[in-house]
Order: structure tokens, then C-alpha cells, then sequence
């Protein structure tokens, strides 16, 4: 399955089941469209009366280019059949019941009252409540126990506002790289945090021990301070930012995201990104809102075509700071071509519900974070595991090859067949399309390949 | 091949055959939380 699309002033070829990325010229691009259904002699004709009329165009250049073409074919980096759809299905089996992250809602309250919070102010619609170190030390217990041989066992504090319940945090950091090395286990943390109770003993302690911290802020102040406001309606934004900024500025390299969110007022979110750029923050992520449908702050459809364009200012702009020597990150551009995951990972996707799971405060196993709260979803509990086996089971029959809308997508092996928290809230079941999500993402995949072919044009010039 | 430049990528097919360990980060815990792309991973084995 190939996809072909101009952006930039590139044309791009995109062999979907080798992964393989070709720029090429408007003659090949043509005669790649036209390669699987007219013969050379059609493709010729159809090329001199196209571009007859240039210099550089000849009727033995045009066989040369399809002689490119065929050659790409064998090679097997044009035209790769789909031969993937039948161990699709058969992938997460191999995993048998392995578990390597878990998402610990250690704090479900917090400390700002954000309208849009897809967590309901950290209650998950739900009671207020904190994780004792008891049922933190036992979720790290059961992870260890059924991680089988992975060795990188990821951990992330989520709330609510982890820092609520800050302690806990650092005592089950403690224990846990009390116990990795007896287990053969290597523990990597993230902390996210809305950064209002970020001291110098939250950087110090998390510098040392967290892999990663993200760092909630939606980009210039009004936007931050319509949504992101306490309990008494005071922005957050100045409390917050030379926090993040003492924060980022201490952490000597090691990993940080700056995690935003917009909404329906913030369509034009590529100013809230390059203004956290200009602020000097580096790594950079920031995602649309994930709200009920009916809420002010969602997205319509006339914002979704907005964004999809904001997502190209967004390309343009970044690769231009990249050669004025001053470059950023964003989350969803970080495509690494030759050292990215394996058709395993393409396929299987991101692990919720099999691999991947959220305890609540009181131990009780969710898919992922995005759906706790919602009954019909707890797996188990941290003591019994999981014993609702029949829901675990739908989670590993999703991937990249189970949904029929996905049958025909260029997209399927860069998504794995979507979110399924998204589709389910979408849709009302995790085998269901978020379409609109469809739609960016698509958005956002053509624009990071571009700019790898940018990139890999200009390191050429 | 002037008209075409092909960029270095990882083979998606050799990789069924080596790929799978599972050590890679779980996609959507380190950053976005609110969709699943897995391109952006990156893999531990190689």
C-alpha cells in the first residue's frame, strides 16, 4: 500500500508495510501513481504529453525512472504487499499475560479545578482520595510478579495531582529500587504534574530518580488561565512557570515534556507551543482536548480543519528555528526512521489493557488511565489481578488489523488502530474510530515525515 | 536514481523476524496520555 502526498514543497512516497520513505520528483511521482495499473508504454505517452515540453524530460529518462520504479519493487521498498494481517492478531498472545507499566493514581484529587479535565478534577467521577504507601508498595509488587523477563518496568505517578500526595511518591520510589535489582528489574518513573506544589525537594528528589516529568502548561497565559484555574477561579499560569522553569533548567538533560491541551478556544494552539519555545522550554507536547460531547471546550469540526492546518505552521516553523540553530521538540513530530519500533510494537499498539494498566487509589486495575472511573472496565485489583479476563481479552484483540475502517489506511502501522480510549468514548466501544482523531493524526504523521525528508534534504545540500 | 531519493528507514518486514522483545516504553505513557501513536518510540533493541 503506498501513500503519496506534497507538503513543503516535497512530493513523498510512503510504502506503508516496508515503512520505506521516498522524495521524488514530480516525473517519478506521476509514473509511481500510474505504476500498478497502465504498462510502460502508457505510463510514457502519459508522462510526454504531461512534462513533453521540459529539458529534463525524454522519453528514455521516463523508461530509466520506471526502470527506478520496478527496481525500488524488488528491493522491496515500492508496492510491499501486506503480509502482515495474519500474525496481526497473534502478536499480543505471545506477551501471554505480561504486564510492564503501570499508571499510579496515587493522588485522585487536586489542587486546581480545571473545567476540561477529562479526569473530573481528579476524582474520576468518583471520591476524593490518596493512595496509602500499602497499596502503592502492592501495585509494585504485582508488577514485578507479572512482568515475567522485561526488564524495563515503567512507572508513572498520576492523579489528580500526584504532589498531593508527594510522599507516598517518594517512599514507593524508595522501595521500589530497594527491590529492582534482586528482581532483575529496572524502574523508570515519570512524574506528571500541574506544577503548583513543585519546591526544591520535588526537582531535587526527581531529578535524581524520575525518568521523565511532564509538566502541565497550556501555552500563553490566557489560554492557560481560562481553563487552568484553583478552586477560588486564580489562573495558575504565574505560580506555575518559573516553577517549571527551575524545574527544567535543573534537570541537566534528562527527560521533560511541557504537556498541554486545546480546546475549541485555542484552535490556533501553535502560538501556545512556540510561545513555551520562546520561554526556552525545549520538548514540547500538546494535544486536543478529550471532553464529552456537548462540552464548550471540545472540538468542532471547522476547529478540527483549523488544527490540521495549524499542525503544517507548526512543520514549517519548526524546521526553520532547527536551522537558525535553535531547535524544539514536539511530542508527535519525533519520528525516528531507522531506529523506531518494530512491526511488533506498529501492530500491537500501546499496550492498554494487556501490558498496560492505572490503579486507583484503592487498588482497583483499569485498562488505562482514561477509564477509570467507568465500572464496566475495572480488570481486577492489584491483589486478585485481573479477574475479569473476558475485558482483558478485548484489549488484546485490538490492534492495527482489527477494526475494518482501518483496512484501507496508510496510517494503520503508525496509530495501531487508534486509542481505545478514544474510540470507546467516541463510539461506545474500544472497536470502534474516533474519526476526527483519524483525522489529525494522519495530519500530524505526514507532517513528521516531511520534515524528515527536509531534514534529510537539506544534511544533502 | 535522480527523479527518486529514498531515505534510510528501519525494514518493517526484516523486523517481523527480530522484533517483539517488548522492552520499549508503552506509548502514550510519556508524554501525550490521550492518544496512541507508536511511531514515536523509540526500540531498545538496537
Amino acid at each position: 500500500m503506498l501513500h503519496q502526498y506534497k507538503l513543503g514543497g516535497y512530493n513523498i512516497v510512503l510504502d506503508t508495510c516496508s515503512g520505506s520513505v521516498h522524495s521524488v520528483d514530480d516525473v517519478a511521482y506521476d509514473i509511481i501513481s500510474m505504476y500498478e495499473s497502465a504498462d510502460a508504454d502508457e505510463i510514457v505517452r502519459a508522462m510526454m504529453a504531461r512534462y513533453g515540453d521540459r529539458d529534463d524530460v525524454s522519453e528514455e529518462e521516463i523508461r530509466l525512472c520506471i526502470g527506478d520504479v520496478e527496481a525500488l519493487k524488488k528491493m522491496g521498498k515500492l508496492f510491499t504487499p501486506d503480509t502482515f494481517a495474519p500474525m496481526a492478531g497473534t502478536l499480543k498472545e505471545r506477551s501471554g499475560d505480561v504486564v510492564k507499566a503501570l499508571c499510579l493514581h496515587v493522588a485522585h484529587t487536586c489542587n486546581l479545578n480545571c473545567s476540561y479535565c477529562f479526569a473530573s478534577q481528579g476524582k474520576y467521577h468518583g471520591d476524593r482520595a490518596l493512595m496509602s504507601f500499602e497499596v502503592g508498595k502492592r501495585a509494585l509488587d504485582f508488577l514485578i510478579e507479572h512482568s515475567g523477563t522485561r526488564r524495563n518496568l515503567e512507572v508513572d505517578f498520576f492523579g489528580g495531582e500526584p504532589l498531593m500526595n508527594w510522599d507516598v511518591v517518594k517512599e514507593l520510589v524508595r522501595y521500589a529500587r530497594s527491590v529492582e535489582k534482586e528482581h532483575g528489574k529496572n524502574f523508570r518513573f515519570t512524574l506528571t504534574t500541574n506544577g503548583v506544589l513543585i519546591d526544591n525537594d520535588v526537582i531535587e528528589f526527581s531529578n535524581r530518580e524520575m525518568s521523565n516529568v511532564v509538566l502541565s502548561l497550556d501555552g500563553r497565559k490566557e489560554i492557560h488561565d481560562r481553563l487552568r484555574v484553583d478552586y477560588a477561579g486564580n489562573g495558575s499560569y504565574d505560580r506555575i512557570v518559573p516553577r517549571f522553569k527551575q524545574f527544567v533548567e535543573s534537570r541537566g538533560g534528562k527527560n521533560y515534556y511541557m504537556r498541554g491541551t486545546f480546546t475549541h478556544a485555542n484552535p490556533d494552539f501553535t502560538k501556545d507551543v512556540f510561545h513555551m519555545a520562546d520561554m526556552g522550554f525545549t520538548e514540547l507536547s500538546m494535544e486536543p482536548v478529550v471532553c464529552a460531547e456537548g462540552d464548550p471546550a471540545g472540538l468542532t469540526p471547522e476547529d478540527i480543519e483549523t488544527i490540521k492546518d495549524q499542525y503544517e505552521v507548526l512543520a514549517f516553523e519548526m524546521l526553520r528555528r532547527q536551522q537558525e540553530g535553535r531547535p524544539f521538540t514536539f511530542y508527535h513530530y519525533m519520528l525516528d526512521l531507522t531506529e523506531g519500533p518494530c512491526i511488533y510494537k506498529r501492530i500491537s499498539g500501546c499496550g492498554s489493557g494487556t501490558e498496560y494498566m492505572a490503579v486507583t487509589p484503592w487498588g482497583d486495575l483499569y485498562p488505562c488511565h482514561q477509564f477509570v472511573g467507568e465500572e464496566s472496565y475495572k480488570l481486577g485489583n492489584i491483589w486478585d489481578g485481573v479477574t475479569n479476563t473476558a475485558l482483558r481479552e478485548k484489549f488484546r484483540a485490538c490492534n492495527a488489523y482489527s477494526r475494518p475502517e482501518c483496512k484501507d489506511c496508510w496510517a494503520k502501522l503508525y496509530c495501531s488502530g487508534g486509542c481505545a480510549a478514544n474510540a470507546y468514548h467516541a463510539t461506545g466501544t474500544i472497536a470502534g474510530v474516533y474519526k476526527p482523531g483519524c483525522e489529525l493524526f494522519k495530519k500530524r504523521i505526514e507532517c513528521a515525515i516531511m520534515m524528515r525528508v527536509a531534514e534529510d534534504a537539506m544534511k544533502n545540500k | 536514481m535522480e527523479r527518486i531519493k529514498t531515505l534510510e528507514t528501519r525494514n518493517m518486514c526484516e523486523s517481523a523476524k527480530n522484533g517483539g522483545c517488548g522492552e520499549c516504553q508503552t506509548s502514550c505513557q510519556s508524554a501525550c496520555k490521550t492518544s496512541c501513536g507508536v511511531a514515536n518510540q523509540q526500540c531498545e533493541n538496537k
